[in-house]
């Protein structure tokens, strides 16, 4: 793997690997000292065209947790503001040698442009409406936690999902973990054709007692100067999640940041079926396992390998040894590594 | 009716070449057989059995072997030039060598330039440019309102008093169905064609691509295809009622292709093109957010793809038209939703239908020449022929040759055309418009002599 840009392009023995190197990551976060020299010396650039302190915050602690030197550099008030292309600025900053470049764009498929710019690993965190795949893993890691397995699983994403690139990249990848995916909202908000993904579409919550999940989007006040809706207050009686709608059964997701009121009402958001501070603290160890399977994985991997071929009893390869925290040599990279 | 000659530049040395035992193909002249043609003095001078003819001492003489196709030169009635003030993206020059190395043996430019060719003295002064510049004739469409604004009618009598060929605003609708018909009603004393780019921008507003499986996908907003044709069937509307001549430009799907079929049998006084790239390609080959595939109106889905050759074939659609439209590498070297709209089309238009309609048998190579040939008429300008005594537009064509579109780079400034990298068939050899040598392939000397 040497970027990730979508969730189509994982297959679930990738999006499985992954899930298991972040469970491994979580150890470290429960540490007294949450760091591992595992990117030690490696070098991460965020580069955000949109606002955004979660996913930022959570890439930077990500790459500062495995001791990779972060730097972050924001379009606003930058050569960006004085009309410098994207690819004038990707050229620019890879002057600098970035091992990963972690890009947000308001702009679909931007992510997979700038990776044929430069030599770096590309980590999509977001390409306008289209996908946001490190959302929809750090949602199936969450999810296996709560649940155990995904498989067979009902999943409910509900609102917006015209504009949500969280919808897009959760579709496909609760569809790849053998979940059964049905987006709700209102007509106006669910695109035509979404249905070829492969999920089902409903119009209404009648039939959201079915779920196992339920996955609420956020709803974007400027979808109303849009009129997108009628008005927030009749998009929150016909698909706000509240008390009468979660069963206490379903697990509630929502990517954040919240809306209460609007998508959620103030009770669901702190009973016990909510998971969104988990969703949150997942971010980090699974940004984590993203940038260490793009920087350092397969080369651990491949050390195994020869490790294992020489009989297992060598110690990995340098770049292995260098590279692999304390906790993941020992179990041995190779365990969930289909090359 | 105009003053001036409607179709201006391309003036060169009268070509002196025979012919030699070439396939000539003229659909309209019943004609499909080897023969000689000889071109002297800027006319067809003489047809005759393969082998008859001789070369004027200094005349050029090219050997068909019984192989290369002579086909009309073809016609254009919907191309950007950007002059003035887009030269980094085309001028008349470049353009018209685009067109030239395509087989076309005239064009029609649309006025959505920087400034909108919206008065006379412009339209005079582009004129002037093209008299000098232009490698084949060009002719011009003025806008219906001054700087596509859609507000106020342009000074539509003068501008055809000026040559302009008929009034366009396109790369955007006639919004406002009130102005149409004042344009219509207008048309009776000024003449010309009203060429409409139809689309509901209350539908479009905001979308890159067309709207279905692909754009939910890509999460990129979609147009709709009735943004275009509602739009097909209110102007149509209204040009049956003022009894007034309009001609739909880039139709791209099937419910525009029903609405002209609508109106034609109604007898309202419509015509329509139809791209190459909305006849070869569909919203499929988004995907991969190639911004070589974004353009106005965007590539639709399958059915609409069959419906628009169907069109092309039953005569719905009378002709096929470019709308080649260059644009700047670093325009659109961009993420797929900030990149403009358009993809060069000339040099590679014969080629991509021949290899993607003739080839596989969708359409015979006698009526893709009609339809490529059929834009003049449409606009009252005269259609290349190959008859003796006919004015020589001609294009000679390699149809087993084949080739990796863009591999020699373009004539055009511009590179983004949306079959480059396709391997195609069929490539032109030698082009003469208004009878002289316009353009001339560099393989040509070695299949030639």
């Amino acid at each position: 793997m040497n970027h990730l840009l979508s969730i189509e392009d994982l297959d679930r023995a990738a999006i499985e690997r992954i899930v298991a190197q972040a469970e491994r990551f979580a150890e470290v976060s429960d540490r007294e000292i949450k760091k591992v020299p595992a990117l030690r010396g490696r070098m991460v650039l965020n580069l955000f065209y949109e606002a955004s302190t979660r996913t930022r915050s959570s890439f930077e602690l990500a790459a500062k947790r495995l001791s990779a030197d972060v730097v972050n550099f924001a379009a606003s008030g930058s050569s960006v503001e004085k009309g410098e292309s994207l690819k004038d600025t990707v050229l620019t900053l890879s002057a600098h040698k970035p091992d990963a470049i972690v890009l947000r764009t308001p702009w679909a498929g931007a992510a997979e442009l700038v990776s044929r710019w430069c030599g770096a690993a590309i980590v999509n965190a977001g390409d306008g409406k289209h996908e946001h795949p490190t959302q929809a893993l750090l949602d199936v890691y969450t999810l296996r936690r709560r649940l155990g397995s995904i498989d067979g699983a009902s999943i409910w994403i509900v609102g917006d999902v015209a504009h949500s690139r969280v919808a897009r990249s959760n579709i496909l990848a609760f569809q790849r973990m053998g979940a059964k995916v049905t987006v709700a909202g209102p007509p106006t908000l669910i695109p035509r054709g979404i249905e070829q993904l492969g999920c089902e579409i409903r119009y209404t919550l009648d039939e959201l007692h079915t779920a196992d999940v339920v996955y609420a989007l956020r709803m974007q006040r400027e979808r109303m100067s849009e009129t997108w809706v009628p008005s927030l207050r009749e998009y929150a009686s016909c698909y706000q999640i509240d008390g009468r709608r979660l069963g206490p059964s379903q697990v509630l997701m929502h990517p954040g940041p919240v809306n209460r009121g609007v998508e959620l009402s103030g009770e669901v958001v702190d009973s016990p079926q909510a998971v969104i501070t988990a969703q949150v603290e997942a971010g980090v160890v699974v940004r984590m396992a993203v940038l260490y399977e793009l920087l350092a994985g397969s080369a651990a991997r491949e050390g195994d390998a020869h490790a294992e071929q020489a009989g297992g009893a060598g110690a990995a390869h340098a770049g292995g040894e260098e590279t692999a925290p304390p906790a993941m040599a020992a179990r041995g990279m190779a365990a969930g590594g289909s090359a | 009716m105009s003053a001036v000659e409607p179709l201006i530049g391309g003036a060169g040395d009268p070509a002196e070449v025979l012919l030699r035992d070439v396939r000539a193909l003229d659909p309209r002249a019943g004609l499909d057989g080897r023969c000689d043609v000889l071109v002297s003095g800027g006319r067809v001078a003489e047809i005759g059995e393969p082998g008859s003819l001789a070369a004027a001492e200094g005349a050029e003489t090219i050997d068909g072997q019984g192989r290369l196709a002579l086909l009309p030169g073809f016609f254009d009635p919907h191309v950007h030039l950007r002059t003035p003030g887009q030269e980094h993206k085309e001028d008349i020059e470049t353009g018209t060598r685009a067109a030239a190395a395509g087989g076309y043996a005239g064009v029609l430019a649309m006025p959505n330039t920087d400034p909108v060719l919206d008065s006379a003295p412009l339209l005079g002064s582009v004129r002037e440019i093209a008299a000098r510049r232009a490698r084949i004739p060009v002719g011009f469409l003025a806008s219906i309102t001054r700087g596509l604004q859609g507000e106020l009618l342009t000074e539509m009598a003068e501008l055809a008093e000026a040559g302009a060929v008929g009034f366009t605003d396109d790369g955007r609708p006639v919004e406002s169905a009130g102005m149409l018909r004042k344009a219509l009603q207008y048309q009776r004393l000024c003449g010309g064609v009203l060429a409409l780019h139809e689309e509901d921008r209350t539908l479009s507003r905001g979308g890159a691509m067309n709207e279905g499986a692909v754009s939910a996908a890509l999460g990129i907003a979609g147009i709709p295809t009735i943004a275009e044709s509602t739009m097909v069937a209110r102007d149509a509307a209204i040009a049956g009622y003022e009894d007034g001549r309009v001609h739909f430009m880039h139709l791209s799907c099937e419910s525009s292709v029903a609405a002209v079929a609508v109106a034609k049998e109604a007898g309202v006084r419509v015509s329509a093109e139809v791209s190459p790239h909305h006849l070869l390609l569909t919203d499929e080959d988004v995907r991969a957010l190639d911004t070589r595939m974004k353009m106005h109106p965007p590539l639709t889905a399958e059915p609409d793809r069959q419906a628009l050759i169907e069109g092309l074939r039953s005569g719905t659609i009378d002709c096929v038209a470019t709308d080649h439209a260059p644009h700047a590498r670093d325009e659109k070297e961009v993420p797929f939703e900030q990149a403009p709209m358009g993809t060069t089309g000339l040099e590679t238009a014969f080629a991509a239908l021949y290899t993607g309609l003739v080839e596989p048998g969708l359409m015979g190579l006698g009526l893709l020449v009609e339809r490529l040939t059929a834009g003049a008429p449409l606009f009252g300008l005269p259609v290349a022929r190959i008859a003796a005594g006919a004015p020589a537009d001609l294009a000679l064509v390699d149809l087993e040759a084949r080739f990796v579109a863009g591999e020699r780079g373009w004539e055009s400034r511009s590179e983004n055309c949306c079959f480059a990298g396709r391997t195609l068939q069929g490539r032109v050899l030698l082009t003469i418009a208004a009878g002289a040598v316009a353009h001339r392939d560099r393989t040509l000397e070695m299949v030639g002599a």
